[in-house]
């Protein structure tokens, strides 16, 4: 997912740099504006349609279904592994560090103090999955792990003078 | 159409005496100067801290956090100190704004601002300028009570300020048009009196901007006070999703509304670089209409990962981020394009920087919508991303239109040679502001954390990347700040 919307972030970054170096280098030779705005005006009209048929197919593309586990939903029982969770200034404590690939994990996470981020990082440090940990609340987050490894949570928000050491291990061992 | 003919077939314009305009210019000038000088500050405090990241320079954490807040704080302040300068010098032409009231909020925005210096540098509070409940409350023992009191009190007392200023825009607006909605021009758009390509782009910004910060700040004043409150009264606790909602809707409108009012530089100014008219037109009151509901109702894409915020609000939120983008790359951007495009305009530091502003806008808003898709800040949310973006459209397109609007009073229209250091800070500037937009997004695309004094070691090359480009950064601001202090307090007032 990230190196997807990198490389269509830069596609469209350049994409835009293009037309404005276009414009800009066609900005010296003098045409009338009542023929440059008969023009563009024109062109203007496609392309709103062209982004806002764009933006519906997208929206609905990105949106159904939606992405996050429902919070009323209770996640327990065989189907699930349930990992309470809780963020300390400036620690995590979670009802078991261990769960297995294939089956989804349920993380129960609530701040205990302040605003926490609960943030999974694979072992190439790469971000998995995340939510919010918040004190008040307990944000319900479903995750299935498809690789064993060590894994790393860290604080995804900040929280205080330690903010950046507050990292736990969470082990993926294989399903048996 | 010459730039003489274009000013008269606009509105009516307010008539004050010469020593007024004088008075108004200084105001100004005073507003722009603070900005670069507090800019050029903030710049520095950000290469610190990517230099810190990369281990070039030993910062220790309590101190990076504290420079991080002054840094956000700073920031954003700044951005609504210099934008209400923009704003305000073209908005006078056409409503009887007073002068002293200008002049008054930028003492309040001083006095705010030494409180807050001192709530970081003396009580040491580094609580983040998002202050998240309860955070500022409970540092464990890094600050008191009183220095994120005072913190707080500081961003109230600017809120007073402002919420001041826009009283005395509001009222010169009704003065002038009867009503917001004509300012507006509404009643162009539904038909109730005539389409007038004429009406000032200005008057419309101005009363968008004026409309959406009041709400804004005032919520901010609401959550501040109720922060103040739980400070020494514990037993008083707020729901803490509550107050992050408020927290953002504050935060994102007065951000927004500082990009809002700069633009009117670009929509007043670059029709006397090209010499063609910027004419208001539906599609214009359409899109700013628009943008007025949607700069206040975008705010919970910030909140995609506080999973018992409601299903619909996220998705409201999706859809609108993506429909916010569209009045700046269909009206704004392509509008600014078109003047420019075969004008044979008249190229100098200010127009140049006038049109990168749309650019970096129009480029920044790309990895913005992207990130405010539910299914994207799942892996994005407070990664490097999320100041990757709006460095984008902060670095490279509001503050262009301040710089740009800040140069052209510095230099009128005139032609002729660019001075050497313009020229070397234009340049300075615009590869280290891309190259620092582009690092901070490719450090959140590897999942790097935002808001993290110490990084792990596989991090370090993007932070010297930064560190390099930041370097670029304030190497232009120094040039460009250097230029501004010798040459803008005597500068005249410009020609039109």
């Amino acid at each position: 997912m990230q190196t997807t919307v990198w490389f269509i972030t830069l596609v469209g970054v350049a994409l835009l740099a293009a037309v404005f170096y276009y414009v800009i280098s066609n900005s010296q030779t003098p045409e009338d504006y009542s023929s440059v705005q008969q023009k563009w005006y024109r062109f203007r009209h496609k392309w709103f349609y062209f982004i806002a048929i764009f933006g519906i197919v997208v929206t609905l593309a990105t949106l159904i279904p939606f992405p996050l586990p429902s919070q009323d939903a209770a996640y327990a029982g065989e189907d699930y592994q349930v990992v309470d969770v809780s963020g300390h200034q400036w620690y995590w404590t979670m009802s078991t560090d261990t769960v297995v690939t294939g089956k989804p994990v349920a993380f129960y996470v609530t701040g205990a103090d302040v605003n926490h981020g609960f943030g999974v990082y694979d072992e190439n440090l790469k971000l998995v999955a995340q939510v919010q940990a918040m004190p008040g609340y307990t944000n319900k987050l479903i995750h299935i792990f498809d690789q064993p490894g060590k894994y790393r949570i860290l604080c995804l928000e900040y929280c205080g003078l330690a903010h950046h050491a507050m990292i736990a291990e969470l082990k993926v061992e294989a399903a048996s | 159409m010459s730039a003489t003919t274009l000013d008269t077939a606009v509105s009516k314009r307010v008539d004050y005496s010469e020593a007024e305009n004088q008075a108004a210019l200084v105001a100004v000038k005073a507003h722009l100067i603070t900005g670069f000088l507090v800019f050029l500050l903030m710049m520095l405090a950000g290469a610190a801290m990517r230099a810190a990241q990369s281990n070039m320079m030993p910062v220790e954490a309590g101190l990076f956090y504290q420079i991080l807040t002054l840094h956000g704080v700073g920031v954003v302040g700044t951005a609504g100190i210099a934008s209400t300068g923009v704003l305000w010098y073209f908005l006078r032409q056409y409503v009887p704004l007073s002068t002293k009231i200008f002049w008054l909020n930028f003492g309040v925005f001083l006095a705010g601002v030494v409180i807050i210096l001192g709530s970081i540098f003396i009580g040491k509070y580094g609580g983040g300028w998002t202050f998240l409940y309860p955070l500022p409350g409970i540092s464990l023992g890094a600050w008191s009570t009183g220095a994120a009191a005072a913190f707080l009190l500081g961003l109230l007392i600017i809120g007073t300020g402002f919420l001041i200023l826009y009283l005395d825009m509001g009222r010169a607006i009704l003065s002038q048009y009867g009503n917001f909605g004509r300012a507006l021009g509404l009643t162009q758009l539904f038909g109730k009196e005539p389409v007038n390509p004429y009406h000032p782009a200005t008057v419309v910004a101005g009363t968008m901007v004026l409309i959406v910060n009041f709400i804004g700040i005032a919520v901010g004043a609401v959550v501040l006070v109720m922060m103040l409150v739980n400070l020494y009264n514990p037993e008083f606790k707020p729901d803490a999703l509550l107050v992050k909602n408020l927290i953002y809707f504050f935060g994102h409108v007065f951000i927004n509304a500082t990009i809002y009012a700069s633009v009117v530089a670009v929509y007043e100014l670059l029709p006397r670089y090209t010499g063609r008219p910027y004419k208001t037109s539906k599609v214009f009151y359409a899109a700013w209409f628009a943008i007025v509901f949607m700069v206040m109702a975008v705010y919970p894409h910030h909140l995609f990962m506080d999973a018992p915020m409601p299903m619909w609000a996220m998705i409201t939120a999706q859809v609108l981020s993506y429909g916010s983008g569209i009045p700046v790359l269909v009206v704004t951007g392509y509008g600014a394009l078109m003047l420019v495009y075969r004008s044979g305009i008249q190229w100098n530091t200010a127009s140049k920087l006038l049109i990168l502003s749309m650019f970096g806008w129009a480029a920044g808003v790309i990895p913005a919508i992207i990130d405010a898709m539910v299914s994207v800040n799942r892996v994005l949310h407070n990664t490097l991303w999320v100041p990757g973006h709006f460095h984008f459209y902060l670095l490279l397109g509001l503050l262009p239109m301040i710089f740009g609007f800040t140069f052209y009073l510095l230099n009128g229209k005139k032609e002729g040679k660019t001075p050497l250091t313009e020229k070397l800070g234009f340049y300075s500037y615009l590869i280290g502001g891309l190259l620092l937009a582009l690092t901070f997004l490719g450090s959140g695309a590897h999942s790097i954390p935002r808001r993290w004094a110490v990084h792990m070691e596989e991090w370090v090359p993007y932070a010297q990347w930064g560190t390099l480009a930041a370097t670029l950064v304030v190497l232009g601001v120094l040039l460009f700040t250097i230029r501004v202090l010798t040459a803008l307090p005597k500068a005249p007032e410009p020609s039109v």
